[in-house]
């Protein structure tokens, strides 16, 4: 049997994502949402610990970083919203019930463009178009903690700490074809999350996803637990052949929830006898409906320049590559650094340096640029790429100083004095080179009698006499003069 | 007229075992308040606004000023099994 199952055809992933919003008390209480470095159940009150008689009061601030989501999305605000209960019974829910919305959300019928995952080459864009099917609010369940995993945990601790953090649910199409193109959504959705200052990706479990996932026009299956942001493409990708395999073996997939099990990379049937029905939503009694068509134009203006617009803005104004522009553009704070140093100096060098080489340090380093920027200021960028312009310090200079600006603080006029980092001139490069011939004659000999590769071992070698302060373009032109 | 599987599912929902005795007794109870609701649904409510809310009061927000929380011996207080700071409760898959 010829089936459309041994290719990508066919694969359909709708998503739904949940981001948690950084106001300053929760959802439905006044506890404060900075718990991530605190001990268990030290931020809870009568309220999110579901104690009879406590009575929830939505955060205005709440609802209204979820109509900015809505409008970055390109959907339509709803006049009216309503809570509801969705009841389940679950350790890290402490009522027996989540209050969530149904009918009657934030927003609906929104749009996200994100690029193809084999890439828009030659300066073409290829947009994919991901419907977004609704925005709502809901409150975050409690955190369970498992003595071992999941399925050998004779018991779970329950913190309620992050018990009604405010979450906005991001409920997509089925629109999106592979692993890789959700992984590119998500990205996109975490920038544009970024820029409207209502979300903090750098928080652990800032934004889980449940996915669902269906091949070839079959059932569909509802995989949960995705946490990381990092872990989506293998949990998917598991997903997508196990359905495949099943198809193939001619056995139907099955309608189901499946558990992402992250340490062992696969997706686990959880044997649920729970539907949608089961769920039994009514209407929240305890929170009266809330009208937010009047806040809609105010919020509209505080729309800041969105990831797209802003890389399009890049390539024009600055004439840089479109790689450069996606690079500089993800992050909100990389894209104002780039920005403040472009105003003063170079733009298209600027985009190298802070695009390909701090890029590259932060990422090996894991930190963002919100951190780094407790040490590294665009000015001190702009004086340091102004001595590597003026000859001062050599390329590998320029590397050095932004590690030692990452790593420990300081400005670079200072690092160059104490790192003896100022490039070195003619006398010394020509000391160098003589001395390193003299020391590896078998290189020599090997480039005389036609191996150019010797030319790059004795480059390095002076490279390395000269602590990295000579260019090695001017090295290598030293080295064939001298032998 | 509620099945007997009906009743245990909802038991099932509510995370409670339930003995025949009381399955037995939540069916004829049960039954009696949808034969109710059986009497309501004869009602023409065809131009009636659907009622998601009864006491008409609107647009009920607060500030987002954070205020103090219990502290962790408050919280654990009425928990039966605690550990470590943690609520500890049964595995469920």
């Amino acid at each position: 049997m010829k089936s459309e199952s041994t290719n990508t055809n066919g694969v359909k992933i709708g998503l739904e994502c949940h981001a948690q919003l950084i106001t300053k008390s929760k959802l439905f209480c006044p506890c404060s949402t900075d718990y991530h470095n605190s001990e268990p159940n030290t931020h809870v009150c009568a309220t999110c610990l579901g104690l009879p008689g406590a009575l929830p009061v939505v955060n205005e601030r709440a609802i209204r970083y979820g109509i900015k989501v809505a409008l970055a999305l390109n959907c339509e605000v709803q006049p009216q919203i309503i809570f509801y209960r969705k009841n389940y019974y679950y350790p890290d829910l402490p009522r027996g019930f989540q209050i969530t919305q149904y009918d009657f959300p934030i927003a609906l019928n929104g749009l996200v463009q994100i690029e193809s995952a084999s890439g828009g080459d030659g300066g073409r864009e290829r947009g994919i178009r991901i419907r977004i099917r609704r925005v709502h609010m809901e409150e975050d369940p409690g955190r369970l903690v498992y003595k071992g995993t999941i399925d050998t945990a004779k018991y779970s601790l329950v913190d309620y700490n992050r018990s009604g953090i405010p979450l906005v649910e991001i409920v997509t199409e089925p629109d999106l074809r592979s692993p890789k193109e959700v992984r590119i959504f998500l990205g996109e959705l975490r920038s544009i999350l970024g820029y409207l200052s209502v979300f903090d990706g750098d928080l652990e479990g800032a934004m889980r996803v449940d996915a669902n996932i269906s091949v070839g026009g079959g059932e569909r299956a509802e995989v949960k637990n995705i946490s990381s942001y990092k872990d989506v493409e293998r949990a998917l990708s598991f997903e997508i052949t196990r359905q495949k395999n099943l198809v193939r073996r001619g056995l139907k997939v099955t309608l189901e929830t499946r558990h992402y099990d992250e340490v062992r990379g696969i997706t686990l049937s959880m044997r649920t006898k729970e539907f949608e029905h089961d769920y039994r939503y009514f209407p929240e009694p305890d929170l009266v409906p809330i009208r937010i068509s009047d806040m809609v134009s105010e919020i509209k203006g505080e729309i800041p320049e969105l990831p797209d617009e802003k890389k399009r803005r890049f390539v024009s104004q600055y004439s840089i590559a479109r790689e450069h522009a996606n690079t500089l553009t993800y992050d909100i704070n990389i894209a104002d650094f780039y920005e403040e140093v472009a105003s003063k100096m170079d733009a298209g060098l600027s985009a190298v340096w802070v695009a390909d080489v701090l890029k590259g340090e932060l990422n090996y380093r894991g930190i963002s640029m919100r951190e780094a920027s407790k040490r590294v200021s665009a000015d001190d960028f702009v004086a340091m790429l102004r001595y590597f312009k003026k000859g001062v310090i050599t390329e590998r200079g320029a590397t050095e100083i932004i590690r030692e600006m990452l790593d420990h603080g300081g400005k670079p006029d200072e690092i160059i004095k104490r790192k003896g980092l100022a490039s070195i001139g003619s006398a010394e490069i020509e000391k160098a080179v003589l001395e390193v011939i003299k020391e590896n004659e078998n290189a020599v000999e090997d480039y005389r009698t036609g191996k150019k590769e010797a030319l790059h071992f004795l480059v390095g070698q002076v490279m390395r006499k000269t602590r990295g302060r000579a260019n090695p373009k001017d090295v290598s032109k030293w080295i064939e003069e001298k032998i | 007229m509620i099945r007997k599987e009906e009743i245990e599912h909802i038991g099932w929902l509510a995370r409670i075992e339930l003995s025949d005795a009381e399955k037995e007794l939540f069916e004829k109870q049960l039954s009696s308040i949808l034969d109710y609701f059986a009497v309501l649904d004869e009602l023409d409510t065809e131009d009636v606004e659907p009622t998601y809310h009864v006491i008409g009061i609107k647009d009920v927000v607060r500030e987002d000023e954070p205020k103090e929380a219990l502290s962790q011996s408050e919280v654990l207080r009425n928990a039966p099994k605690k550990e470590k700071g943690y609520f500890k409760s049964p595995r469920m898959l």
